[in-house]
């Protein structure tokens, strides 16, 4: 999930709307046993470390996305993770986006 | 009570006690000798009370015949054993100084340790709760194939299998040490679980055994709470879960032992002494830092006690069953959050989802699917269901799906 904004402050029930989505969203997937597991990221405190190791705090300002949080499904191909993303909540927000990805094995191979 | 319905309410109840504390005192591999002496002590109960009348304490009566009994097996293989071993010199005193004890602190101490043996995970899930219905429950066999809709032989064979898994595994009959309890406690709640499922949602018709087996499962847990080892939040939530369930035993079915859905029962039947006690259950379990799938199944149980259709109600049920299929998926779970999902965010979204879980073999997710549709699209309504008539095992679920298939008309 990546935020195009991380700054922005919702507001009490704004966060309550989002929160009902999301765990709709993410119950949806898991009736359908492909669930695995799930993780939200806090934006406060976040800290980017730069090259030569400067640390700003954010990744606010001259860099404009964040990632929101990940989850982890269980998928018989990129596509149908992809039909997956197309419902998450956090689309909603204009400039945000889903980015599907496959999980490396431990073995050398992908 | 009359005499002949004293012995079999005393069986009942006292086999399991002295089955523990007997395994207990001779070793579990031995466990097979235990029940031989249990129930040579009812057969002579069996001779004696007909015709000497019952004694006026027959407990204490079945008890010391049982300690007799104990004591002479012991002497017996004691003689035995110094024959082949006769280094052995101490043994016999030793049987003199510890007496069978079954007071009633050693009773459920034992009890508690046999629940421990049973659930061991080598077992099969299926034979820990036969053993357990037959050691811990005092059911005859028969009983117990009646409540697996199955046959004498097939049970003893199971029962035989289990406690020959239990000399090749050298289970001992002990409390687990605080390092592994917790994993271990965990397979315990798991057969009381089924324990219960099995009577709550048996396939069996017999009304009286279903129920005895909520009851057994109940007591169980109960004496699981009883001990502080084993007094714990996931332990709680579990039992609170079954009183919340028990509450609508005698709703749930009429006078023919025809099922009753949800829907249609007298609420005025559920028994509002059980729900309380599940509540004060589920309370005591809100301590900890661990929500286990029965906090969860127990705070959805607590909603079925409302009957009121209240959004609130529907959206706190489908959070419950969000969490519920992130930490185990079930088909049940998958169907149920579905026609929460409906009731909480409507029809048409409760469609699309149900339409993905693609549980085609399951006649639940037709009666879901007609369910949903009805009064959307009669005739997809009516499609699903006669697709759930053509693969319904039981008669009870065939009946409930033709009635719905009725209302459609």
């Amino acid at each position: 999930m990546r935020h195009e904004d991380g700054s922005k402050i919702a507001s009490p029930e704004q966060m309550q709307v989002w929160m009902k989505q999301t765990m709709d969203w993410i119950g949806g997937i898991a009736a359908q046993n492909k669930f695995v597991s799930g993780t939200g990221l806090m934006f406060a405190d976040a800290k980017v470390v730069s090259h030569n190791k400067v640390v700003t705090d954010g990744p606010f300002g001259e860099i404009k996305e964040t990632i929101g949080g990940f989850i982890v499904v269980k998928a018989e191909s990129a596509e149908e993770a992809a039909e997956f993303a197309k419902n998450c909540p956090v689309l909603g927000g204009e400039g945000n986006t889903m980015e599907v990805r496959r999980i490396a094995k431990n073995d050398g191979t992908h | 009570m009359k005499q002949q319905e004293l012995i079999p309410h005393l069986f009942r109840s006292e086999y399991s006690k002295i089955v523990a504390v007997l395994s207990r005192r001779i070793g579990f591999e031995q466990i097979e000798t235990a029940e031989d002496i249990a129930g040579d002590t009812f057969l002579a109960a069996m001779h004696s009370w007909p015709v000497n009348g019952a004694p006026p304490n027959p407990v204490a009566w079945l008890y010391n015949v049982a300690k007799n009994k104990a004591k002479n097996y012991l002497q017996r293989n004691h003689i035995y054993e110094n024959k082949i071993t006769p280094e052995l010199q101490n043994t016999f005193d030793a049987i003199h100084e510890s007496e069978i004890d079954l007071s009633p602190k050693n009773i459920s101490d034992s009890q508690l340790q046999m629940m421990f043996a049973i659930c061991n995970p080598v077992i099969p899930a299926e034979s820990q709760i036969g053993l357990a219905l037959r050691i811990l429950c005092g059911f005859g066999i028969q009983e117990i194939a009646e409540a697996f809709l199955s046959n004498k032989e097939t049970i003893n064979k199971r029962l035989f299998r289990a406690k020959e898994k239990i000399r090749e595994e050298k289970i001992s009959i002990e409390i687990p040490g605080p390092a592994e309890i917790d994993e271990r406690l965990e397979n315990v709640l798991t057969t009381l679980y089924l324990l219960f499922s099995e009577g709550y949602y048996s396939v069996s018709q017999n009304q009286v055994i279903r129920k005895d087996l909520c009851f057994e499962a109940i007591r169980l847990c109960l004496m699981l709470i009883e001990n502080k080892n084993t007094d714990k939040p996931a332990v709680n939530a579990l039992l609170a879960l079954m009183y919340f369930q028990a509450s609508r035993l005698d709703a749930r079915t009429d006078k023919n032992g025809e099922m009753i859905l949800y829907d249609d029962q007298d609420a005025t039947l559920w028994n509002i002494d059980l729900v309380g006690k599940g509540g004060y259950f589920l309370n005591r379990a809100a301590s900890g830092d661990k929500l286990s799938k029965y906090h969860l199944e127990a705070t959805i149980a607590y909603w079925s006690t409302q009957k009121a259709d209240t959004p609130e109600k529907w959206e706190a049920v489908l959070q419950l069953y969000n969490r519920l299929l992130q930490i185990e998926y079930s088909h049940i779970a998958a169907l149920n959050r579905t026609y929460a999902l409906s009731k909480a965010n409507g029809k048409a979204e409760a469609i699309i989802e149900a339409e993905k879980l693609k549980l085609t073999n399951n006649h639940f997710y037709y009666v879901l699917l007609g369910e949903l549709y009805t009064d959307v699209d009669n005739e997809q309504a009516k499609s699903n269901l006669k697709k759930a008539l053509s693969i319904a095992k039981t008669e009870t679920d065939k009946q409930t799906i033709r009635k719905k298939i009725e209302r459609l008309k």
